[in-house]
């Protein structure tokens, strides 16, 4: 059988191996602990504590600001210090809970519960107040996901196991370790969604997870495993998508609207331990790894730690190195201080003690159309990138520019060495302003215009 | 220990530069050049060498003189260099050669912005501008000492059955009159499969040039239709396998769609087999191509590929529904 894909997708140098044999260690967490309140799509969390509060491992820091937005936790006893702006990872600065850690790890009470027991209702209650958001970098809060408008309509519960991204290998090790809370997690999901089918879609690069979770749903009437060939992006959403149901969606679209919704697998653990344990999103699972880290490994690590007490837990970097990068080597940030707090998204720590990119010298484009076969969404990357470079939005928007989900295997197979991701991400974030912009004066003129006839 | 890189993602490529792709060319190029110099000797090896060098020269000096950065290492003006050098006669007079590869680099490719900006293929404008000002020295083909016509000229419609005939094995190994690169089919043939194999190339262009070409010639050669044995001689005569392979498939001035590199095909096979029947000349594969070069612009406008999971835009009943 061909194994399911997507048309495009690039085939970067993968470099698991550092770390696809490391087991899962325990990374002790800090002596002070940030908890930002933005971890997720949408309003920022509102805080509940305050500054000389005590609190207790597992006790409610900040509530939902909004509809789409996250609970978060403190993965850790101790006393809030301050609640004040804090750097992070990508860059930016957030209001963010500073919790003095008392050592002691007292935890609030938990209280878990049994499938059988819980309705639909009290399940996605169990994980809104878990403060459960989509672990595989996006945040986007899993309670709204798995609250679509039509339920019934949803046949494909797909748990992202394709772990795409080169040198990450936490997911791997997540369902190599955490394979019986992964099934577990996912037959939560599927009580939510009666007539859909559950898969653990995963790249053929790990046929130990592929053995090992099919060994565990043996005879599961509603679970399949699906292996998909290994490129990338291919545990993208949509691509995703595309290779368990053969289903496309655009960027207008959810994938709920296809029928499907898509999890990842550290996302799957964290609803298991929300609604059958009854315990809040507190730990996550990363990779910290790289050729300038010594000893490459996979860790669960409290949120709130910062990524440098992840690296001299990994035995710290090899001389010194230039670049550190959260997340994969395909998407993820640049950052210039490791003193922040890894977050909900926060899946690897980078490292590379050359940083090749540097060293590059950009070159002038030959039309060799590489970064158009390499583009899962069939967009033409060269010309959305000369449409950006020369301002031309109404172009870049004709071109479909407004599709890329930027995944960056445009400017990963440019043999120029242009940056064409760069380019294109620029011109998206001003037109997507731009489109906001003229959908509120629209609605604002519409609105003047209602009132108006209603005076008159 | 704040000192870290920071840039937007990706944060690492692929190996593949400009350079590593003109290498792979160059060494594709590289078993006619040498069928090119076993046929015809020192003349052949002569006029690739001068051809490379006086490219790489020109190019470097233009672009030393308008104080512009130096990029011939990325190796394009060597395959151009080369490419002239193939689509040449033997006995051309080397001051001719010189002005070609002159014209190539500066007035083709530098003039309009060097690489990447060319609208036409520099080697093939070079040979056409060879073609009309030096006619006679261009299509004066000597094959072992003796001046000969070239296998297409032999199967020219309407030509002297006296000029003599040339068995396909020949046209197929490369033993014939011709211009330096272009006859032996086999040879190119190699070259062909490994820019394939390597994905340097797409087949697209290539199946849709001979493709065209063969459908045409095989139901509509005048006088020779439904003539494998024709078809064959025709295939394998001439600068088509050098053409279809190595220039229309040339970046620059070939579509960057899919659907565009199938219509580009298809059209310069049309125009070859118009040029090849009906023109003037035994050959027209370069003029079919550049002037499918011309098109490429109205061809890449025309094909841009809808994206994943597109949808019609349904404009009309939210309109409705706002009215």
């Amino acid at each position: 059988m061909r194994k399911r894909t997507f048309k495009g997708g690039i085939h970067p140098f993968e470099g698991k191996e550092l770390s696809r044999e490391q087991k899962t260690v325990m990374l002790p967490a800090d002596e002070e602990m940030v908890f930002p309140l933005s971890q997720s799509i949408g309003a920022p969390s509102k805080p509940v504590v305050a500054k000389g509060d005590h609190v207790l491992r597992g006790q409610l820091l900040a509530e939902p600001g909004g509809f789409v937005s996250s609970a978060i936790h403190s993965s850790v006893s101790g006393t809030v210090r301050a609640i004040e702006p804090r750097t992070l990872a990508t860059g930016g600065k957030c209001m963010s809970v500073v919790i003095e850690n008392d050592g002691k790890e007292e935890e609030t009470e938990f209280h878990p519960a049994s499938l059988e027991s819980l309705t639909k209702e009290e399940i996605l209650r169990r994980v809104c107040d878990g403060g459960v958001v989509g672990m595989g970098g996006a945040g986007f809060p899993t309670a709204v996901k798995l609250a679509p408008k039509n339920p019934e309509k949803i046949d494909a519960v797909i748990v992202n196991g394709a772990e795409c991204e080169p040198y990450l290998t936490s997911d791997f090790r997540r369902m190599l370790e955490d394979g019986e809370a992964l099934v577990q997690g996912l037959q939560v999901i599927l009580k939510l969604f009666d007539s859909a089918k559950g898969y653990f879609a995963i790249e053929d690069n790990k046929p130990e997870a592929i053995a090992h979770m099919r060994k565990l749903t043996e005879g599961m009437e509603r679970i399949r495993v699906v292996p998909l060939k290994t490129k990338y992006p291919q545990g993208g959403e949509r691509t995703i998508i595309k290779a368990v149901t053969g289903r496309e969606l655009n960027s207008k679209m959810l994938p709920a609207d296809v029928g499907a919704i898509v999890d990842n697998v550290d996302t799957v653990y964290s609803i298991k331990r929300a609604v059958l344990d009854g315990m809040p999103l507190m730990e996550r699972i990363i990779t910290v790894t790289g050729d300038g880290v010594k000893e490459p490994k996979n860790m669960r690590v409290h949120l709130g730690t910062s990524y440098a007490s992840a690296l001299k837990a990994a035995g710290g970097a090899v001389g010194t190195p230039e670049k550190f990068i959260s997340g994969g080597p395909m998407m993820g940030f640049a950052m210039y201080s490791l003193d922040v707090p890894l977050v909900k998204g926060s899946s690897c720590l980078l490292v590379f003690e050359k940083d090749p990119v540097s060293r590059l010298q950009e070159s002038a484009c030959i039309n060799c159309g590489r970064c158009a076969a390499g583009c899962p969404e069939r967009l033409l990357p060269a010309r959305l990138a000369d449409c950006s470079a020369r301002g031309d939005l109404a172009s870049f928007d004709r071109l479909h520019g407004l599709e890329c989900v930027e995944c960056g295997s445009c400017s990963w197979s440019c043999p120029a060495k242009r940056p064409l991701t760069q380019l294109i991400k620029s011109a998206r974030r001003q037109l997507l302003a731009e489109k906001k912009k003229a959908a509120m004066q629209a609605k604002a003129q519409a609105a003047e215009k209602g009132g108006q006839i209603r005076n008159g | 220990m704040d000192e870290f890189n920071v840039s937007a993602n990706p944060h690492f490529r692929s190996p593949m530069t400009t350079g590593s792709i003109m290498r792979d060319v160059l060494l594709a190029l590289t078993p006619a050049a040498l069928f090119g110099i076993y046929n015809f000797g020192a003349p052949a090896l002569i006029r690739i060498v001068v051809s490379i060098a006086v490219c790489v020269l020109a190019e470097y000096l233009f672009q030393r003189g308008m104080k512009r950065p130096v990029t011939v290492s990325d190796g394009s003006a060597a395959v151009t260099g080369l490419l002239l050098a193939m689509n040449i006669p033997s006995t051309l007079p080397i001051a001719m050669l010189i002005a070609g590869d002159v014209f190539a680099i500066i007035i083709v490719k530098q003039l309009f912005g060097g690489i990447g900006q060319n609208f036409m293929n520099p080697a093939l404008a070079a040979r056409c501008f060879l073609l009309i000002s030096f006619p006679a020295a261009m299509t004066g083909f000597v094959y072992n000492g003796v001046s000969s016509a070239t296998p297409l000229a032999i199967l020219k419609p309407g030509a002297d059955a006296a000029e003599g005939t040339v068995s396909l094995a020949a046209e197929f190994l490369g033993t014939t009159g011709g211009t330096i690169g272009e006859t032996s089919a086999l040879a190119l043939l190699i070259g062909a499969v490994y820019l394939l194999a390597r994905r340097e190339i797409s087949w697209r262009i290539p199946a849709a040039y001979i493709g065209t070409f063969a459908i045409l010639v095989f139901f509509l050669a005048p006088g020779h239709s439904f003539d494998a044995l024709y078809l064959a001689e025709e295939l394998c005569g001439g600068g088509l396998m050098l053409g279809a392979f190595f220039m229309a498939t040339d970046y620059v001035t070939s579509p960057d769609t899919p659907a565009g590199k199938l219509i580009f095909g298809a059209l310069a096979g049309f125009l070859t087999f118009i040029f090849r029947m009906f023109g003037g000349s035994a050959e027209g594969v370069s003029y079919a191509i550049i002037f499918s070069n011309l098109l490429v612009p109205l061809i890449e406008r025309a094909t841009v590929p809808k994206p994943f999971g597109y949808r019609k835009p349904e404009k009309t009943e939210a309109a409705g529904k706002e009215a």
